[in-house]
């Protein structure tokens, strides 16, 4: 019998509110060794002549890092490719890598920002799989983020003027640690005082298919709300809507309310239920502009 | 001889005294002049800091939606930008 390592709806609706999720050492160290080795190898000789490069972008997933290689190795866990496929389906393609290292006691402060440009407005959405392949001390250079700021539209370099927001984090964590970023979550790299080097690669992955149903589904009827659950009327104790109203502390009741609002129309998407709804805030503004329509 | 220490604050609510909820401090004294509270958030809010010498030089402008982004969030809406201006002549206070 083989496992399904696709992420249950729990997790996907927390990614959903909070636009990551983190895995704590899902690559065994043998992996995580090699690829040191192999990103200071990548770091190297990426933009010369000769040597290791990247995969070309738009390359499926299945053609990239070919053996022998620890960064394929790692990208064809089967725990990996079960949250990969969870996200952007079985058959992503390769966006863009990079290695990023910080040298012992590196002071660079990279500013808050999001990566690529201003999105389009629609639901879809990229990964972004930052795999750490060894321990990260608190503080010691650990990718500053977040949580929830994935679905604002901000230009990135309007994110510089926040040196920081109440609630964000900063990446500690065993070694092989993976977080998946949404790639719309604000992030930073960070200083490290520490006294080793602290390496991370990090890879974009873009969907193929529509991103419906893509995860274990098994737990879906059952966490599923129906669009009547309202905060101030009735809801049901556990379940998406729930997890959905995560309000997380740097936010404004207008930001949260706004967020549910925006993480109802991600969950409609992935869930392809055009009903779906979180305090009634979509179902009551589609009632009344039916109304006009029926004039 | 002075120069300026400039405080952005971000709220929570559109009022002065909304709480903390990000922060940011230039230093044009360059260390010499007084020292921001090192707590997370260095103030409370807004009039935490006025009660701490700064001087409120701008605060955002309350907008209304524009059709069709009501309910779209971007940058963080309530900021307060707070000036302490700091005479160095006689060095470090």
């Amino acid at each position: 019998m083989t496992t399904d390592h696709r992420l249950t709806t729990r997790q996907m609706a927390e990614f959903v509110a909070n636009g990551f999720i983190r895995f704590d050492a899902v690559v065994p160290p043998d992996i995580n060794e090699r690829g040191i080795e192999e990103m200071r190898r990548l770091e190297l000789e990426r933009f010369g002549p000769d040597g290791l490069k990247p995969p070309h972008t738009g390359t499926p997933l299945d053609e990239c890092y070919p053996a022998p290689s620890a960064i394929g190795d790692y990208l064809r866990l089967p725990q990996i490719r079960g949250i990969i496929e969870s996200f952007v389906g079985a058959n992503p393609t390769f966006d863009h890598d990079f290695t990023h290292h910080l040298t012992a006691r590196s002071t660079y402060l990279q500013p808050l920002h999001v990566d690529a440009i201003t999105d389009s407005p629609d639901t879809t959405f990229d990964v972004q799989l930052f795999w750490y392949p060894h321990d990260v001390a608190p503080g010691e250079g650990g990718t500053r983020f977040v949580p929830g700021s994935h679905l604002r539209r901000v230009r990135s370099s309007g994110l510089d003027r926040y040196q920081h927001i109440l609630g964000e984090q900063q990446f500690a964590g065993p070694a092989g640690t993976v977080v998946v970023f949404h790639h719309g979550l604000w992030h930073a790299g960070q200083p490290n005082p520490g006294e080793g080097d602290r390496w991370m690669h990090k890879v974009r992955l873009n969907p193929t298919v529509p991103q419906v149903r893509l995860w274990n589904t098994d737990d879906l009827a059952e966490l599923q709300n129906p669009p009547s659950d309202h905060v101030f009327a009735r809801m049901l104790p556990d379940s998406v809507a729930q997890i959905l109203r995560t309000m997380h502390p740097w936010m404004s009741i207008t930001d949260y309310r706004n967020e549910q609002v925006q993480r109802s129309g991600l969950w409609r998407y992935l869930t392809g239920d055009d009903t779906y709804d979180v305090d009634h805030y979509l179902t009551r503004l589609e009632g009344r502009a039916a109304l006009l329509g029926s004039q | 001889m002075e120069r300026q220490q400039v405080l952005y604050l971000w709220a929570n609510g559109s009022a002065l005294d909304s709480g903390t909820v990000g922060w940011a401090v230039h230093d044009g004294t360059d260390g010499e002049g007084p020292v921001v509270p090192d707590a997370r958030p260095p103030y409370a809010n807004g009039v935490a800091a006025l009660r701490d010498g700064w001087m409120l030089l701008q605060s955002s402008q309350l907008t209304a939606p524009l059709p069709g982004n009501e309910h779209l969030n971007d940058y963080l809406e309530y900021e307060f930008v707070f000036e302490r201006r700091v005479d160095i002549s006689d060095g470090p206070s």
